[in-house]
């Protein structure tokens, strides 16, 4: 055999195939992850000890950064607003998504039609979400100064710019946009419950609401419990309509852990600090991702 | 398709669904009827009738958003950013997808629960260090560097759905092409390209869609404005123009109007690939 043939057959041979081509096929992604996601992660976790602008040498601290954070108002009134934000969000967009999927599921035509346009809002840009509605809720021209010309005064107020109402409206604006997502992967999960279900339902003298409650809730029950747990973590994560919308304005009443990071991080270039915040956000989706594989093990079914 | 599970109730039961879900829809859909209304009024009128109808038609509003809003280079800005994160994703997405659907490699199950670990991941704690990496690399303020970081954010959620689509496909059709003398290449370009392709074309959207969208990571790492993509240059573009609705209107009219064609024509596509995430649990 030549040296060439001797390639060739390597390069046809089981070891090549079965192990190293595999790999090498993997290889472009996984090195593209070492660079963006991997080692600024694992960077992250050194750099939390440190005392580090973002540019140049990081003078090591300790726990330092840690200490600081749980005495910062800042940071205690962020995190107290992304509990606030986690209420609202495991609530509202699931009572909205769960009644208008029950509701589509059982249409006879138009289901098609009603599902793309409540779901709609969600492909949009939040840049152009977030400039809609900051005008709709404009004080002096938005939705509440018309309807008060016409005499109901009730939502004639800046609900932007007051510390009691913003970060609700905030949160509002942000689920006119995503609850038309939970509703139609509800719609989904309930398309897959055997139809017989209902049927003996009907036959035992369910009525409507008996129906949705214990054959509908239960159907989807893991699709629920899933998208419990992935909005408990995207609730952590909250930035682009917090920043677009208010900056976590006015007076910090809108903060939020993203916002509080991305102002330490790139507007005071306290990267040590801002690192330790992203570990501690990190800390909260590892613990309700482990919350839910506890409950899980003790036969949860999620 | 939605298939017709229940059965089909008395007709009169169906008039609340009806009112309920014609609610919903306005609730959709009445903000961007005003956004289109408000996109043809004078300045003036947008003042004096912000919510109403248009008594007016003021077309030029839409070439005056795309010279004062310079969208012809922000959307060329935003158009590279897509098309190189679209290519990216699945050219190094579908090879992974392949590899990990039909060559089962040695431990690849850390590889896909680091996929599924990772996306949940806070971006913000990669981001700072990152920053500083980028900076180092001569990276910041450069589509390609934000392209890199959008391949890499998009990429789990790509190679598991191409995954799902490749692992569907019967290996008889690669045993036989095998059998005929066929590479692992050729087998992926022949037999798993052309059967896997609706897959393909789901990832495309969703990833164009993201990044057309994408704010966060443009507003950390492009400050040129030369190289703004359309997101971040548009909300600088309405901070400046506050108190001109009908520009900033046509502005975001045109934004998301390929959004809008993409979206109705291929509404099946972009809903079961936005929705795949969650229903796989």
């Amino acid at each position: 055999m030549t040296r060439l043939q001797k390639i060739r057959h390597w390069f046809r041979g089981p070891t090549f195939r079965k192990k190293i081509l595999p790999w090498l096929l993997i290889l472009p992604i996984l090195l593209i992850h070492l660079l963006v996601v991997i080692g600024p992660s694992l960077g992250a976790f050194y750099y939390s000890l440190t005392d580090w602008s973002g540019i140049g040498a990081a003078d090591f601290i300790g726990l330092d950064n840690f200490r600081t954070l749980v005495e910062d108002t800042n940071f205690r009134k962020a995190f107290s607003n992304n509990m606030v934000w986690s209420a609202f969000f495991l609530t509202v967009p699931f009572v909205l998504a769960l009644v208008v999927a029950s509701l589509l599921a059982g249409l006879r035509r138009g289901a098609m039609f009603y599902r793309a346009t409540i779901f709609l809002p969600y492909v949009l840009p939040s840049v152009i979400t977030a400039s809609i509605w900051s005008n709709l809720m404009n004080p002096r021209l938005g939705i509440g100064a018309q309807l008060a010309k016409l005499g109901i005064p009730f939502l004639n107020r800046a609900f932007l710019g007051n510390p009691d109402t913003v970060l609700l409206s905030v949160a509002f604006i942000d689920n006119w946009h995503f609850w038309g997502f939970l509703m139609v992967l509800f719609l989904a999960a309930m398309q897959n419950i055997p139809p017989d279900l209902y049927d003996s339902a009907k036959i035992d003298g369910a009525n409507r609401f008996q129906e949705f409650w214990h054959v509908t809730i239960p159907g989807i029950r893991p699709t629920l419990l899933f998208m419990f747990m992935m909005i408990a973590i995207w609730s952590f994560l909250v930035f682009d309509y917090v920043w677009l919308l208010t900056q976590g304005g006015p007076a910090g009443a809108s903060d939020v852990l993203g916002t509080f990071l991305f102002r330490e991080a790139f507007n005071r270039f306290e990267a040590g600090y801002a690192s330790a915040i992203g570990l501690t956000m990190s800390f909260f989706a590892i613990l309700i991702i482990g919350l839910f594989g506890f409950l899980r093990r003790r036969g949860w079914e999620i | 398709m939605i298939k017709r599970i229940f059965k089909p109730q008395r007709q009169s039961s169906q008039v609340i669904n009806y009112v309920v879900l014609t609610l919903a829809l306005l609730f959709a859909l009445g903000p961007l009827v005003v956004l289109g209304f408000n996109s043809v009024k004078s300045t003036a009128e947008a003042m004096a009738n912000p919510l109403g109808p248009p008594r007016e038609i003021h077309l030029e509003n839409y070439p005056n958003a795309w010279v004062e809003g310079k969208l012809s280079t922000t959307v060329r800005n935003s158009a590279i950013l897509v098309a190189g994160t679209v290519a990216g994703v699945l050219v190094l997405g579908g090879l992974a997808a392949f590899s990990l659907s039909r060559l089962d490699p040695p431990g690849s199950n850390l590889f896909m629960l680091y996929m599924l670990g990772g996306s949940t991941l806070p971006t913000f704690l990669f981001l700072v260090p990152l920053y500083s990496l980028w900076r180092i690399l001569g990276l910041v303020d450069t589509l390609f560097g934000l392209v890199v970081i959008y391949i890499a954010l998009n990429s789990p959620f790509a190679i598991f759905l191409l995954r799902s689509y490749m692992v569907q496909i019967p290996r008889d059709f690669e045993d036989a092409a095998r059998v005929d003398g066929a590479s692992e290449i050729q087998v992926l370009t022949k037999v798993i390209l052309p059967l896997a392709w609706p897959g393909f074309l789901t990832v495309g959207l969703v990833t164009a869609l993201g990044v057309w969208g994408e704010f966060q990571v443009a507003l950390i790492f492009v400050h040129v404005p030369d190289l703004f993509p359309v997101t971040t240059s548009y909300w600088y573009f309405t901070t400046r123009y506050s108190r001109d609705w009908s520009l900033t209107s046509a502005g975001a009219i045109m934004m998301i109007a390929p959004v809008l064609i993409f979206f109705f024509s291929l509404q099946r596509q972009f809903i079961e690939g936005l929705t795949q995430g969650g229903l796989k649990a």
